[in-house]
């Protein structure tokens, strides 16, 4: 099945099609599972339980319900149990019942979730903030994860008893165009957007459930190097189209409407490697888009063939100042031992925005040795970069993004007073939307939950409506506890944190 | 140009019980056997198996200890929640801290498979670790173009040559060549295969590594006197072998011994094209005795550690990778680090370790233990206790065993390419001592970080 696309076809917006307009606001969204994983397992003997209800009382959490008309209860909703904290505060269900019916445990599954990278805790905290738009409280270690190093190692150095800022009143906002080359000054609410994942890679769904998002953030999100499905069209106000080696649906109309275009040289889930697309996940609709035999493996070059020096980046720049005089360029790079150098000429060539993207991150597969080996971690990178980019005098020019690696509201604050400008994410919007980073992404016909497959059946496990809030949700969430960093440190502006190393310290280092 | 190399995989699947990463966890005492099991769900299929045999017998449910890829699909559907997922023991007691259990079924799957480990959602492993995980490589864009060889466009070749090279050559006045070229052999892979480091293996495995060597390209040392007639060996001469063997090998190694000098010569006067290696232990001490060997004549040194890439080195234990700088940069020092051949061995488990080394000083390596492990073998260490062996590697089906093998070395050449293509480098020759292209975590540490943090805390040995 060919699919034909009519150019002159009217692009219906989506809420044509039943769906919402994607608004800024919090609202529940539940694990779209039936059983929604926490840390703990909780057990009811039903022989000994009595129905009489203490625990159902004493719970903070709701674990224990009995619906309305019901003499029994239901199966305890052990996601939302915190069993040790309960022990301290007293409101522990099993201390408290008084036929000795319950019981705890760790759950033997939480002990298997997640890696050194994305704990257990990283994952649950996550799906938590994506569920109900707030900070994760009580046990979960939301800040850090497990890896031993790099923002794992960092901490912030707050304060103590210091004047706070309301947080009303700070913004995190950010400009993308800090040239005065006469092109849109854009900015974006949040210092975070969305990372490219193709269509291929990811289901129509993912794709649409993050522009959404990015819609109702008013920040950005990314087509990846796939091509731009049409029903992105509606929201080509917030997609940067991506111009990648294999070019697959990189066409005037694409590059014309859009607001950012990037260059996509390298990518940290592979640096140094092209992408690669396996023939299961080619389906027509695919090869459609991109150009290509329906089945086959897609193999894009690496690099360029067409960029071998600086000067040969300026004319891509010049290539697409030429199509669209309104877009900004974004060159995206990975990073190798000469990183500095590399964002340094971008800015000569003409770039607007230097992304760097770290070799511990990427969503898409890519052969183990790639993602283990090649190219540095970013928060190497970014302190070197920026120093380079101080040295040269171009730092205010230069809108630094920075990702691969960065999964939680906090490395994004780490990385921005390590000298970034904001910070692209592409694992954790995976994760909120239900990924629990099996990491099978690449196998048959893809994804087991639905996230990053093209199979038709498979795609049917994820609502639009479901994604976009638990992407918004999320945003709010990173932006609430971006808010409370910034104003511990009594800032009113992200813009101010930028660069601020000396409020950061590593645990491996002496104390100055 | 020569002639593309090729390895012909074949996929060749385990005869034991796979030892898989994840368990699903089945508590069934509740289950109301409704007509939509999350079982049949699942896409992966694990449990159709356990459908088709259910009809048969009730109790007989499968393992689904290697299938199950942890998508928790099934756990988190199933309508009584009944199912769980636990790290299976098993896989955890696999290996130690340097084979680790990924590493071995990293290395399973590569055997089986010959395909480059490949999946999704970013690297999971820890920040940095010790030894190879220490050693970053460096990828070019933009102002230094990468090679696209994997798939083709570009060749990227693999091959080594051992033995001396002299450092020029001299004509006689009617153009033809006065320098006496010395032997030399070419490999087209910078892998040899070792002896194994816990006991001699079975002739039979002995056997199945040579045919290996010899389907690849590159030669086996071995001690074993039956398998001496084989094209693709170098004989291993212990110290206390009494008189040389007449050897009819392209290549030998001695034990480095007192009189390893003359024996060399000894033979070599018989068979001129020899190209002769001399063993010896890396660490400090070993670097005073290889420089005098090198300018006693000695072609190529085989330098090991142990099999966990230790060096022991007086009481301070070093990583190979370190200890392989060491020896070349005191070669280098000498103004003869060319003119020699580098060998090194020990601790060398994946395709990675192979680059990094090579990165670090060496010519090429010597493969042991990954061999073993294409074999299924599981690192228990049974045979070095005198208890039997859990897969019988001893009696090894002979096809199986090469294609496994060879199998392996398809993936790690692969993998090869993908990280010298990433470098932009070519040749695997000019990959020797390049540490240009590579990254060290300390040093990145101190330029990165030290401007930054500033001192850091000395790391507890």
């Amino acid at each position: 099945m060919a699919i034909t696309v009519d150019p002159h076809r009217p692009i219906r917006p989506d809420h044509d099609l039943g769906l919402s307009v994607p608004k800024r606001e919090v609202k529940p969204a539940p694990d779209r599972w039936r059983n929604q994983l926490g840390k703990y397992r909780v057990w009811r003997y039903e022989e000994l339980c009595k129905k009489c209800g203490k625990c159902a009382e004493i719970c903070p959490n709701g674990v224990h319900v009995r619906p309305e008309g019901y003499a029994g209860f239901v199966r305890p909703l052990e996601s939302k149990c915190t069993a040790e904290t309960c022990k301290k505060n007293g409101t522990y269900c099993v201390d408290n019942c008084p036929q000795k019916a319950l019981r705890t445990e760790v759950l033997p599954l939480y002990k298997s979730l997640g890696d050194f990278r994305w704990t257990a805790d990283l994952i649950l905290s996550t799906w938590h903030m994506a569920e109900t738009g707030e900070l994760p409280e009580g046990e979960l270690e939301s800040e850090v994860g497990n890896s031993g190093g790099g923002f794992d190692k960092i901490r912030f150095k707050f304060p103590e008893n210091g004047q706070r800022t309301n947080p009303d009143e700070i913004s995190t906002a950010i400009p993308l165009n800090r040239r005065e080359d006469g092109r849109p000054k854009i900015t974006i609410d949040l210092p975070v957007y969305g990372g490219g994942m193709s269509f291929g890679s990811v289901s129509p769904v993912t794709i649409l459930s993050k522009a959404r998002a990015a819609t109702a953030w008013n920040i950005f999100s990314c087509t990846g190097e796939g091509g731009y499905i049409d029903r992105l069209i509606p929201y080509k106000d917030h997609m940067i189209t991506q111009v990648a080696t294999g070019l697959f649906g990189v066409r005037e109309e694409t590059i014309r409407r859009a607001r950012i275009v990037e260059f996509k040289y390298a990518q940290g889930a592979k640096p140094g490697l092209g992408g690669h697309l396996l023939g299961d996940k080619n389906t027509p609709a695919v090869a459609a888009m991109r150009g290509a035999v329906p089945g086959t493996s897609l193999f894009s070059p690496f690099p360029f063939h067409s960029v071998y020096s600086i000067e040969d980046h300026k004319k891509h720049v010049d290539w697409i100042r030429h199509v669209n005089p309104r877009a900004l360029v974004s060159a995206k790079v990975s990073t190798p031992i000469d990183v500095d150098m590399v964002a340094v000429g971008s800015y000569f060539a003409g770039a607007n925005i230097v992304h760097l993207d770290g070799s511990y991150g990427g969503t898409g597969a890519a052969p183990d040795i790639a993602k283990k080996n090649i190219a540095m971690p970013i928060e190497y990178a970014i302190p070197k970069v920026a120093r380079f980019l101080v040295e040269e005098g171009i730092r205010d020019e230069v809108t630094l993004i920075v990702s691969g690696g960065i999964r939680t509201p906090w490395d994004m604050a780490k990385a921005i007073a390590l000298g970034a400008d904001g910070v692209v994410i592409g694992t954790p919007e995976m994760v909120a939307l239900g990924c629990i980073r099996c990491g099978k992404c690449e196998s048959g016909k893809g994804c087991a939950r639905g996230i990053a497959t093209t199979d038709a059946e498979m795609v049917k496990k994820m609502d639009i409506e479901w994604g976009t809030q638990r992407l918004i949700n999320m945003l709010h969430a990173w932006r609430l506890q971006l808010v409370d960093i910034l104003s511990r440190f009594g800032m009113s502006d992200v813009k101010e944190l930028r660069g601020r190393t000396d409020l950061l310290r590593h645990l491996d280092y002496e104390e100055a | 140009m020569p002639a593309k190399y090729h390895i012909h995989p074949k996929p060749t699947p385990p005869k034991h019980k796979r030892i898989g990463k994840y368990a699903i966890i089945d508590w069934r005492e509740d289950c109301s056997a409704c007509h939509n099991c999350v079982k049949r769900e699942c896409i992966y299929s694990v449990y159709n198996d356990e459908r088709d045999r259910l009809q048969k017998t009730v109790q007989d449910y499968v393992d689904y200890l290697y299938e199950c890829k942890g998508c928790l699909c099934c756990v988190q559907s199933c309508t009584k929640g009944l199912l769980t997922q636990q790290v299976n023991p098993e896989y955890l007691e696999m290996g130690d801290d340097v084979w680790t259990a990924d590493i071995i079924s990293s290395t399973w799957y590569q055997a089986e498979t010959a395909k480059v480990p490949v999946s999704g959602a970013g690297y999971p492993g820890p920040f940095r670790g010790p030894g190879f995980d220490s050693i970053l490589t460096d990828m070019s864009e933009i102002v230094r173009p990468t090679r696209d060889g994997i798939h083709g466009r570009e060749y990227i070749s693999t091959q080594v040559d051992i033995g001396r090279k002299p450092m020029k050559l001299e004509f006689n006045p009617d153009g033809s060549l006065k320098t006496d070229f010395p032997a030399q052999v070419e490999i087209p892979l910078p892998v040899l295969f070792n002896m194994m480091p816990w006991h001699a293996p079975s002739v039979n495995v002995s056997k199945a590594i040579v045919d290996t060597a010899k389907a690849l390209g590159t030669l086996a040392i071995t001690n074993e006197p039956k398998l001496m007639s084989s094209e693709s060996v170098i004989p291993h001469i212990p110290e206390q072998a009494k008189d040389d063997p007449a050897i009819t090998a392209r290549m030998a190694q001695w034990s480095d011994c007192k009189d390893v000098v003359a024996r060399i010569k000894a033979v070599k006067e018989k068979n001129p094209d020899l190209v002769a290696i001399v063993r010896l232990p890396l660490g400090s001490a070993s670097i005073p005795r290889a420089l005098e060997l090198a300018k006693q004549g000695i072609d190529a040194f085989h330098v090991y550690a142990d099999w966990q890439g230790v060096v022991g080195n007086n009481g301070k234990p070093q990583h190979i990778s370190i200890a392989v700088r060491e020896i070349h940069q005191a070669f280098v020092a000498a103004g003869c680090r060319d003119e020699i051949t580098l060998i090194a061995s020990g601790g060398i488990s994946l395709a990675e370790h192979v680059i990094k080394t090579l990165l670090c000083g060496a010519d090429l390596i010597c493969a042991d233990v990954p061999l073993m492990v294409a074999l299924e073998c599981r690192i228990c260490k049974n045979c070095t206790k005198g208890i039997l062996c859990p897969i019988g590697l001893a009696d090894v089906d002979h096809d199986y065993a090469v294609q496994r093998m060879v199998n392996l070395m398809s993936a790690w050449h692969s993998q090869m390419l993908e990280m010298m293509g990433a470098m932009g480098i070519r040749e695997a020759r000019r990959l020797r001592g390049e540490v240009g292209r590579a990254m060290f975590f300390d040093d990145l540490e101190r330029e990165c970080f030290g401007p930054v943090f500033g001192q850091r805390k000395a790391v507890e040995a």
